[in-house]
């Protein structure tokens, strides 16, 4: 095999709380998550030479960062796609880390949406802007979940896709969920209602928010953060955990065009070049971290990324199949809960290779026995719209 | 306090500027390069299918297609929030163009499919016009 492994992730933190209550900066949570990312790999402030940075904290983007940690990096990359930004920066950090430019790479994520109230799904799309974009979208009144209805009732209308199917992904989530202590901790903190694992019918009966997109088909909106180090082989050699190598990842864009296919995602183009990059084929995942903002984003994503054919993931992901105790007829996905029913604090990308990483550790809530092979894609911007996607493949030693 | 209203354009934003400015005479503007025939919207200053950028202004039919469509039932937004249920869509212009819309002038949003045929109607305001697709006559 002729598979890459120059880096790796040694160290991750999840913040395990999803309401601090306003008491905490997005900038305060990034660096405890950072320290604790640190203190995970053996490593210390002293050792990062890379910062990855989407800017959420404010200021100046990879400046302010380095400022805040009190450390004088090398490399700075701010990268900023939304939700796929943590895919985007994975990536760059293991080409850094190829090119000899870094050793030690830091990438963290912060963010108190549910303490500002943000009503990221149901806002509307601000008000006029200087964006050309912007300026011809916003008298429309699309809500977020509006846009990813409308690629829902396209892939139905095109595939003959149901709700009862969608409804599959809610309910995979919400089974590993609830295995989860700090998903339940979060689902009560952000005052879920009758908290439990669901079914299919609970999914098609819940509200209905945008058709044909129902409540449990939406992510949370929680507060949330987390750091992740990525090292090259011979620091990882040397950390506390064994090294989780990315060995393959992907990058690309899609926007809207005339007479363009709203039910096909930038996934169908950094999917392969990431299992190619590889040398793996999707039906080698045990795990599966597709970013869940909603139902429809995993059923395009899977489709897109090649579990699939274009058209099929409906009946794919029938019968419980992403469920983690199902390892033999695909991966299992999302099994910290996903941003359905574990985390969203609206860019959602760091948790998935956070709990890819747990996966090939052996240390998920929800762990796939021998998990070898792990997919991490990020899609950020709105699939119904503009929007990035950034695919990382994982691989245990 | 005066009524919400629905979030407009700004009349001055460069890219956008002459698209709302047929508005007010209800004419639907889009962008066609002359050079290798690419269709732009939303408009820009530079042609994305050559470097030969020549690009002309031209006028649209009004009959479109609905492409695909959301009923909005929950928007926290000030105008949004009380016109719901209201139909968000992406819609195709015959000539090309595909805009992000509402679609009006149905009396049940379960009248709205995938595939119906849409026309052109314009929502009007003091400065430019909306323009909005009901079902073809």
């Amino acid at each position: 095999m002729t598979q890459s492994r120059d880096a790796a992730i040694v160290g991750i933190y999840e913040y395990p709380l999803r309401d601090v209550e306003g008491q905490i900066s997005p900038l305060q949570m990034k660096a405890e998550c950072a320290a604790k990312a640190l203190a995970d790999a053996g490593l210390n402030w002293s050792d990062v030479d890379a910062i990855y940075d989407a800017g959420e904290g404010g200021g100046m983007g990879g400046l302010t960062i380095a400022e805040y940690f009190g450390l004088n990096p090398t490399v700075i990359d701010t990268t900023n796609v939304g939700g796929s930004s943590y895919q985007f920066h994975a990536a760059h950090a293991r080409r850094d880390i190829q090119s000899g430019k870094a050793k030690v790479a830091l990438l963290t994520y912060g963010s108190t949406a549910h303490s500002n109230a943000r009503a990221i799904g149901v806002g509307g799309r601000g008000g006029a802007s200087m964006h050309p974009a912007e300026n011809m979208d916003a008298f429309a009144g699309m809500t977020l979940i509006s846009n990813y209805a409308m690629v829902a009732h396209r892939h139905m209308h095109e595939y003959g896709t149901t709700s009862r199917q969608l409804a599959e992904i809610s309910v995979a989530t919400r089974y590993h969920a609830m295995r989860n202590p700090e998903a339940v901790k979060a689902m009560e903190d952000l005052e879920f209602l009758d908290i439990r694992e669901t079914t299919v019918d609970d999914v098609v009966n819940s509200r209905m928010i945008a058709d044909p997109l129902h409540l449990l088909e939406c992510c949370m909106i929680s507060d949330g953060g987390g750091a992740v180090v990525i090292a090259s082989a011979d620091v990882a050699r040397n950390c506390r955990k064994p090294p989780v190598w990315i060995i393959g990842s992907g990058e690309a864009t899609r926007y809207p065009t005339s007479g363009g296919d709203i039910t096909t995602s930038a996934a169908v183009v950094s999917g392969p070049q990431a299992f190619g990059d590889a040398g793996v084929t999707p039906a080698e995942m045990d795990i599966a971290m597709i970013y869940d903002s909603f139902s429809i984003t995993v059923l395009t994503l899977l489709e897109d990324l090649g579990f699939c054919a274009k058209g099929e993931g409906g009946a794919w992901v029938e019968g419980g199949r992403l469920k983690f105790d199902r390892p033999n007829d695909g991966p299992a996905l999302n099994t910290d809960g996903g941003g359905l029913s574990s985390n969203h604090p609206g860019m959602r990308g760091i948790f998935l290779l956070l709990e890819a990483t747990r996966q090939l550790r052996g240390e998920s809530t929800s762990q796939v026995g021998g998990a070898k092979l792990a997919v991490a894609h990020g899609n950020g911007g709105m699939l119904g719209s503009r929007h990035a996607a950034g695919t990382i493949i994982l691989g245990s030693d | 306090m005066s009524e919400p209203q629905r979030p407009l354009p700004r009349a001055d934003e460069f890219d956008t500027r002459e698209f709302w400015a047929g508005t007010k005479e209800k004419v639907f503007k889009y962008q066609q390069c002359n050079n290798c025939g690419a269709i732009m919207f939303y408009p820009r200053a530079v042609c994305t299918g050559c470097t030969d950028s020549d690009l002309d202004w031209k006028e649209a039919s009004g009959r479109a297609t609905l492409y695909t469509y959301s009923v909005v039932r929950q928007s926290y937004h000030p105008f949004f929030r009380n016109l719901v249920p209201y139909v968000v869509a992406w819609v195709d212009l015959e000539e090309g163009p595909r805009i992000l819309t509402n679609v009006v002038g149905v009396e049940d949003v379960s009248q709205v499919e995938i595939g119906m045929a849409l026309e052109l109607t314009w929502e009007e305001h003091e400065d430019l016009n909306i323009p909005l697709f009901q079902p073809a006559s």
